[in-house]
């Protein structure tokens, strides 16, 4: 019921400011539900955004779909069709992202994901035309684990992740890049993120005597497999995924993680990068901004991806402010077309060249190696 | 798979299936004497096993807000009625159980300082926080419905569910938490390593269900029970209070949730959700028991541990889908084997 109310006062709030032609930016988030601690962060990030572009002023229209796929397309609908919104930021996960695609290409609303899977921004599907991404794209994760593995002579692997989309597309890109490369993946394993045991699973690990393991999870979750393998034992190395870049993780592991190897967006170490590193001032910037809101210790990667998608708005508005008025079809299809043309932005994750076959746009800049050592992240 | 590997499976599989078989009776009791099917009955090891940690990270627990609360709402609604009713001790029974000793629980919390108290009075603080919720539930949700039929009563528990599991993530965030273990010891039997906290959920479990079986057979309160599950009207002509026995098995429902979720907190991140998977596991449990026989219901979820952990073993990404097909071949079993009965509402 309140959530409903406070919709209907944020339709209201943004019919008013039609009238003046503000720029209305919807925003999706899994605030709740299985991806909450993903979608908390961006929420979180949203109110920190700047609320004039170009003189410009700008509403944030701000949703929850609850990490369901049903939801996160009908606000979609309701962003598009009510609150007549000029572009979508959103949603926090994959399976909410890809299900959106077809509405923002229907409603011809430019759309800039938060979630991981390149599939989002497959330029083999037309309505790709309308979307963009921030988060980096899984495979390139996958490719720096698996390089770093092999340089660093591993080379039997077991895999251990999430028994939903998550842990499926990081073995499936996983397995690709692993193949290609001559490593061995010798056990292949799921487990759910609040299941209580993974002995089962554990056990099946270390009688397969992998060199390495990598756990595919998200969040204090990803903690579980680690712990489970170091209380029986397990001596090899132990590798996680980006999925894991937050505080919490590490109060909740301990000691367990050190000496742990992930990788991860530049601005989860955005301290330690050489200043000549352009990212350095963008991430430190956000980290600053947040965590004078919301406390030390309090910033994640992932609220990061919200705060780079403002920054293609930033970049990409006041081109499209040129050649149409803000509420219109045009100005919604000038903004495309000019966060396409975007170059050289600097993000807090990376740095982006935009094109019409890349709708993500980062390089192996927007990726480093870390290490847990005594109990914070430290760039390798 | 050799023995070793089974050993410790089955280690495993004993040790989860103690803590269903203990919410598998909860949801036994509930059932059997109020009729409800209490779904929420997961959320509270959440709760129990969060609020410890809060105490252990030196936070006062959202827990506690929501104690005072549903407290204030309960002593107003009875108040009003004793006073409707002019029975002035009646109010001052009320409003020392509802107002102040949350008041009073929360003075000690904000005051102390919980993180430097022994585990043994952290342990006693969280129960003291989240056991209370039950009967408040019982007199907020479920009593002005105690007459309704189970589908009403099931709904209004998939409500109460749906509430609470928005509050743990307001509670708690989303992320979760571990305490510190009751003892780090461990002991080596042959090939098996055991550790000693699981040995603690092992004997903590039995001795819990021992307790109940003397509860139920031994005193007053407990016969009051089994005899409002047996007959409402014929005990409420015995002159044994429904409420009393609603709000009497709530306390108990919960107080057994609460400290499931102690109990493994040591062992296994717990999250603010993490509660309804393992409550649903001890709800495969008490359908094997029919909902009505408590050494079968327990019976059935250590049945029910036992599968999960060798499901992991062979086939880790199906492990969900066979522990909840296993209710397939039971209801089946049942219907083949019981008489039904329609129930008269």
């Amino acid at each position: 019921m309140k959530m409903k109310s406070l919709a209907v006062g944020l339709a209201a709030a943004a019919f008013a400011a039609l009238a003046q032609a503000d720029i209305n930016v919807g925003v999706i988030v899994s605030a709740t539900g299985p991806a909450a601690s993903l979608g908390i962060p961006e929420k979180n990030t949203v109110a920190l955004l700047p609320t004039t572009i170009a003189g410009q002023k700008i509403n944030y229209i701000v949703l929850d779909d609850a990490s369901d796929t049903t939801t996160a397309v009908k606000n979609t609908r309701k962003l598009i069709a009510e609150d007549k919104v000029d572009v979508v930021v959103g949603s926090t996960i994959t399976p909410n992202s890809l299900a959106m695609i077809d509405v923002v290409a229907e409603g011809e609303t430019p759309m800039i994901s938060m979630a991981a899977s390149s599939k989002i921004v497959d330029p083999a599907n037309p309505k790709v035309k309308w979307v963009f991404k921030t988060p980096q794209n899984d495979v390139q994760m996958s490719t720096a684990i698996v390089e770093h593995m092999t340089t660093h002579g591993v080379k039997t692997v077991a895999f251990i992740g999430f028994s939903d989309a998550y842990g499926e597309g990081w073995y499936n890109e996983f397995a690709k890049v692993a193949e290609a490369r001559h490593l061995q993946i010798v056990a292949n394993e799921r487990y759910n993120r609040a299941d209580t045991s993974v002995t089962g699973q554990v056990l099946k690990i270390m009688s397969a005597k992998p060199d390495a393991v990598l756990i595919a999870g998200s969040g204090t979750p990803a903690a579980l497999p680690q712990v489970a393998l170091m209380e029986r034992g397990y001596k090899g190395k132990f590798y996680q995924t980006h999925g894991v870049a937050n505080n919490d993780f590490l109060r909740v592991v301990g000691k367990n993680v050190e000496g742990t190897f992930l990788p991860a967006g530049p601005v989860l170490v955005a301290a330690q990068l050489p200043d000549s590193n352009p990212i350095k001032k963008v991430a430190l910037d956000y980290v600053t901004k947040y965590e004078k809101a919301y406390g030390k210790g309090s910033v994640s990667t992932f609220g990061a991806h919200a705060w780079d998608a403002s920054r293609l708005l930033f970049d990409a508005i006041p081109v499209a402010l040129k050649k149409a008025k803000p509420g219109s079809k045009e100005f919604r299809a000038a903004l495309r077309d000019a966060i396409e043309g975007l170059k050289n932005v600097t993000l807090a994750h990376g740095i982006s060249n935009m094109s019409p076959t890349d709708h993500l746009g980062f390089d192996q800049r927007a990726r480093v190696m870390v290490k847990i050592e005594n109990g914070a992240w430290k760039l390798q | 798979m050799d023995l070793q590997i089974a050993l410790l499976l089955g280690q495993d599989g004993i040790v989860n299936g103690a803590v269903y078989a203990l919410l598998a009776l909860a949801l036994v009791l509930v059932f059997a004497v109020t009729r409800v099917i209490f779904i929420p009955q997961g959320e509270f090891v959440a709760f129990g096993a969060l609020t410890l940690a809060s105490f252990q990270a030196g936070k006062t627990p959202g827990t506690l807000w929501l104690l005072i609360g549903m407290g204030v709402a309960v002593a107003a609604i009875d108040s009003f009625s004793a006073w409707q009713s002019r029975r002035p001790r009646r109010i001052l029974q009320v409003v020392g159980w509802n107002l102040a000793y949350p008041l009073l629980v929360g003075a000690a919390i904000r005051y102390g300082a919980p993180q430097e108290w022994p585990l043994a009075l952290q342990v006693l603080f969280a129960m003291a926080v989240v056991v209370p919720l039950g009967p408040m539930i019982y007199r907020l949700a479920y009593q002005p419905l105690a007459e309704a039929s189970v589908l009403v009563l099931l709904i209004v528990s998939v409500a109460i569910h749906m509430a609470l599991v928005g509050l743990g993530l307001l509670f708690f965030g989303a992320e979760g938490s571990r305490t510190t273990p009751f003892s780090d010891a461990s002991f080596q039997l042959g090939d098996l390593m055991v550790n000693g906290q699981s040995l603690w959920v092992v004997a903590a479990s039995a001795a819990l269900i021992v307790v109940l079986y003397v509860f139920f057979e031994r005193t007053l309160y407990g016969k009051a029970l089994r005899a409002t599950a047996i007959n409402r009207t014929g005990a409420r002509l015995m002159g044994i209070s429904t409420t009393m026995a609603g709000k009497l098995s709530f306390l108990l429902a919960v107080g057994i949730g609460a400290l499931s979720g102690i109990l493994i907190a040591p062992i296994t991140t717990v999250y603010y959700d993490t509660g309804f998977l393992i409550g649903l596991k001890g709800f495969v449990g008490a359908i094997v028991g029919g909902m009505a026989s408590y050494p079968v219901a327990a019976a059935g979820a250590v049945l029910v541990g036992l599968l999960e952990s060798f499901s992991s073993f062979w086939a880790s990404a199906f492990k969900e889908v066979i522990v909840f097909t296993m209710i397939i071949p039971v209801l089946v079993w049942r219907s083949l084997t019981t008489h039904h009965v329609e129930e008269d509402e």
